[in-house]
Parts: structure tokens; C-alpha cells; sequence
């Protein structure tokens, strides 16, 4: 078993330039931008989704639910190809052309990709904390004069999101990793900046065991997060699910 | 708008494409559920164990796993498993294992520390005292697990399980960064690339997808309430 070990390959220069370990730096900030442009959207389309899946008009919550469908039921890497190769295509040709030239093209449809199919994930999150509410808390806020717009902005949303914040942090944790489906794309996220790192200089498991070195560390940094917005949000009485969901990628 | 198409690469290519990728992905799929599972309930018992040192391995493991993407995790084992392959047989050189040999390693490992979650709440979810009065009427360890704890755990996760393998089944498509793999997408890719249809083919990629995972949940969802437990 022959591997030359060379752990000072992250400070040697690449053909960009810049030692390795910037490489992956500047990877790792593809990485968080993504993810974050990602979240906003998947945070506002899964809360609108997950909201009007607990209305009771039948006709709204059918097409919450097709929503919800449609997102959850296509892998993540097929959905990024849709958003990077088909859409275009099936738009106006100019705002096909528009789309196709942008100069970050690969991210825009990464973080595009990623905040619809996370944002199918937070609506069922949303509505599950939704469900989970005494139903006497609707009726209070009927009592009391609340229109029902007025009943989900001031009662039942905040006591929801309060409920599933560890499955929430969890659904974060995923679209931090699940953002490296978009090197498939051309995205020089993390694991792509690993990949080429290693492609240049054949130190295969330095590279990957930096790369995994920075993914543990902002998993730890997520974990403590979590357990701080826990601790400051929990809802006196109310058992919450706990970090440790099940499932997920 | 589907002036320019041309869905005939699809009446071309959809049965080689059935036979071979999609073939490839479930059996995948299948192989890398049952390995999971079972290995995910070892190292769910090993979590749970009161000694320390197997504990801390199997938390370690597991947090490893799940705080890696799986495009990662994939690169790890690929390039990975030749060298743990010679170091086993004690060779000198790398052992080359095909990529499916790689891709199945993988997905059994990588899924195993999902399972294993659940299957760690299962048996967490087992009242103490069942414990106890397995223990009680001269039970060892392995027979009040398999008689006692593991089949109530099996039944009360089996629905989350399968939505687990349903999760599985559409991670199997990103073995395409390996590019060597036939699964589903990657064999689709190349048809597509091949014939300069990419639209066509990744509309129809994406339906199946769609149709196969959505059947499979329904499925799930009308066992979860067939085999409820009331309680």
C-alpha cells in the first residue's frame, strides 16, 4: 500500500495562483451563499405552502399539496438538471437567452433548485406545527375578534415555528450539505473545489479529508445554534420533536 | 413551446433505459435497505450499549456520516475503498473494485447512519420494564433484543423506514458524479448528451422519478395506517 502523505499540500500554490486551502475557502463560500439564498426562499414559499395546507379551503390546500408533491417527489440532482437545462428552453425565448447568459448561471439555478425543494420540505414541517396546536388556539383567536389572517400572524404561526425549530434546524443542516449536488451543475462549491484539488495534485484524502474537516465544523457550529434558539424559544409545556430528526438526505 | 421537441429519443431509448438504469437503481436501492437496515440496527444497539468505548464509536460514526454530503461521502469510498481492499488482502497495490462494487459500499454505509436513527428511537420508544422482565425470565442480552425489543422496534419504524428507502431511491440518482455508474440518470444523461436532447430526456427523467416515488410514498402511506398501533 503505497500513499505518499503530503499534508502540506494545502498551502502549496494552485494553478489559479492561491494556496489549495483558499481553493476550498473560496468553495466554502459558494457553499454558504447558496445555502443561504437558498433557505430565504425555501423559508417564504414553505411557510406560505405549509400555512394554506392547514386552511380549510379545499381547493387551496389541493394545490399546496401538489406543490408539496411535485418538489418532494423528484431527486434533488434531476431537479437542479430541470432548473439548469430545461427551463430555459420552455421559457420565452428571450427570457430563455436572459437566463442561460447570467454570469453566475450555475449558482442562480443551484440556490433556485435548492430553495424550491427544501421549501417543500419546510411547508410539511410548518403545517405539522400547525396541526400540533390545541385546536381551542384558532378558536380563541376567533373569539377574540382575530380575522383568520390575523389569527396565523399573532397565534398560531409564532407558536408553531417555536414547535418545530429542531426539525428546522435539521432541514438547514440538509441544504448545507444537500448544496454540494450542485457541482453537477459546474458550481465550484466545497466539494467541487475538493474534487479539482485533488484532480491537480492527486493528494486524494488530503483534499477530501479537509473538505470533510470543514463540513463537521459548520455542522457543529449549526448544532450549537440549534441548541441556543432552542433553549431561547422553547414554549413552556410543549415537548418538542428534538434535533436528532429522522430521515432526510 | 414544443415546436422544437422531439420526443422520440425517449419511444428510442425508454426500454433500454427501464432495463438497465432503472433496473440498476432499485436493485441498488434494494441491496443498500437491507445492508442498512441491518447494519443500522447493529450500530443503533451499539449507541445504545452501556459500554462506553462501542458507544462513543458508533455516536462518532454516525455524527461523521451525517454531518458529510453524500456527494462526498461517495468521492470518500470511491477512491477509498481500493486502498482498504488491498490492506485486507494485504497486497501492495491498490485493489481497483469496479464502481458498482464502490457505489453499493457506499450507500449501505451512508444509509446505515440514517437507519440507524431510527431504529434508535424504536428501541428507545420500548417501555424499560419490558427490558427488565425479559431480563427477569433468564434472558441473555441477544435473546431478549430478537424476541423482545427489535421485532416491537421493526413495527412501530417500518413506516419510516420505507420513507427513508424512499429518500435512498431518489439519492441513488447522485452515484452520477462518478460518471461510471449505470443508474438511472447517468445512463439518461448519456443518451441525452449523445442525441443532443438533454431537454426531452431530463423531462422524462424527472417524471418517472416523480410517478415511481409518489406511487411508493402513497404505498407507505396507506401501510402506516393499516399496521397502526392503537394506542
Amino acid at each position: 500500500m503505497h500513499y505518499n502523505w503530503n499534508w502540506g499540500i494545502f498551502w502549496e500554490t494552485s494553478p489559479d495562483g492561491i494556496p489549495y486551502i483558499n481553493t476550498l475557502l473560496i468553495g466554502l463560500e459558494w457553499t454558504i451563499a447558496t445555502a443561504a439564498f437558498g433557505w430565504i426562499m425555501a423559508m417564504v414559499l414553505g411557510t406560505i405552502a405549509g400555512t394554506v395546507l392547514t386552511t380549510g379551503n379545499k381547493w387551496a390546500v389541493r394545490l399546496a399539496t401538489a406543490y408539496v408533491e411535485l418538489f418532494r417527489n423528484i431527486p434533488l440532482l434531476v431537479q437542479m438538471f430541470l432548473w439548469y437545462f430545461v427551463v430555459p428552453e420552455l421559457l420565452p425565448e428571450a427570457a430563455g437567452n436572459w437566463l442561460k447568459s447570467l454570469p453566475n448561471a450555475s449558482f442562480v439555478t443551484a440556490f433556485l433548485a435548492l430553495g424550491f425543494f427544501t421549501s417543500s420540505r419546510v411547508a410539511i414541517q410548518v403545517a405539522t406545527g400547525i396541526n400540533a396546536l390545541p385546536r381551542g388556539q384558532r378558536m380563541a383567536g376567533a373569539a377574540l375578534g382575530l380575522t383568520p389572517t390575523q389569527t396565523y400572524r399573532y397565534v398560531l404561526l409564532p407558536m408553531a415555528f417555536r414547535i418545530i425549530i429542531p426539525s428546522l434546524t435539521n432541514e438547514f443542516a440538509a441544504i448545507i450539505k444537500n448544496s454540494s449536488v450542485a457541482l453537477t451543475i459546474g458550481l465550484v462549491e466545497l466539494t467541487a473545489a475538493t474534487y479539482s484539488m485533488r484532480e491537480f495534485t492527486f493528494q486524494t484524502f488530503e483534499a477530501l479529508t479537509g473538505a470533510t474537516i470543514i463540513y463537521i465544523i459548520i455542522s457543529i457550529i449549526a448544532l450549537l445554534v440549534a441548541r441556543f434558539l432552542e433553549k431561547v424559544t422553547a414554549v413552556p409545556g410543549y415537548i418538542t420533536t428534538g434535533s436528532a430528526g429522522s430521515g432526510g438526505h | 413551446m414544443f415546436a422544437n421537441f422531439d420526443f422520440n429519443v425517449i419511444e428510442r431509448s425508454w426500454y433500454y433505459l427501464f432495463t438497465t438504469g432503472l433496473k440498476f437503481t432499485l436493485v441498488l436501492t434494494f441491496c443498500a435497505m437491507a445492508g442498512g437496515i441491518l447494519i443500522g440496527t447493529l450500530l443503533a444497539m451499539m449507541r445504545l450499549s452501556s459500554n462506553k468505548a462501542i458507544s462513543l464509536l458508533a455516536t462518532g460514526y454516525v455524527n461523521l456520516i451525517r454531518s458529510v454530503p453524500l456527494v462526498l461521502v461517495i468521492f470518500w469510498f470511491y477512491f477509498l475503498v481500493p486502498y482498504i481492499g488491498a490492506w485486507i488482502i494485504g497486497a501492495s497495490e491498490p485493489i481497483q473494485v469496479g464502481a458498482f462494487s464502490s457505489a453499493m459500499i457506499t450507500f449501505i454505509l451512508f444509509e446505515a447512519a440514517y437507519y440507524c436513527e431510527i431504529m434508535r428511537s424504536g428501541i428507545q420508544s420500548i417501555p424499560r420494564g419490558q427490558v427488565f422482565a425479559g431480563y427477569a425470565i433468564g434472558m441473555n442480552y441477544w435473546q431478549m433484543m430478537g424476541n423482545i425489543v427489535l421485532p416491537q422496534a421493526f413495527r412501530n419504524m417500518t413506516p419510516i423506514l420505507l420513507t427513508q428507502t424512499i429518500v435512498l431511491f431518489q439519492d441513488v440518482s447522485l452515484v452520477y458524479v462518478l460518471g461510471s455508474v449505470p443508474e438511472f440518470v447517468t445512463s439518461a444523461a448519456k443518451i441525452a448528451q449523445r442525441d443532443g436532447r438533454l431537454v426531452e430526456m431530463y423531462l422524462f427523467v424527472a417524471v418517472v422519478y416523480f410517478v415511481l416515488s409518489f406511487l411508493l410514498s402513497q404505498l407507505v402511506k396507506r401501510f402506516q395506517k393499516r399496521i397502526a398501533i392503537i394506542r
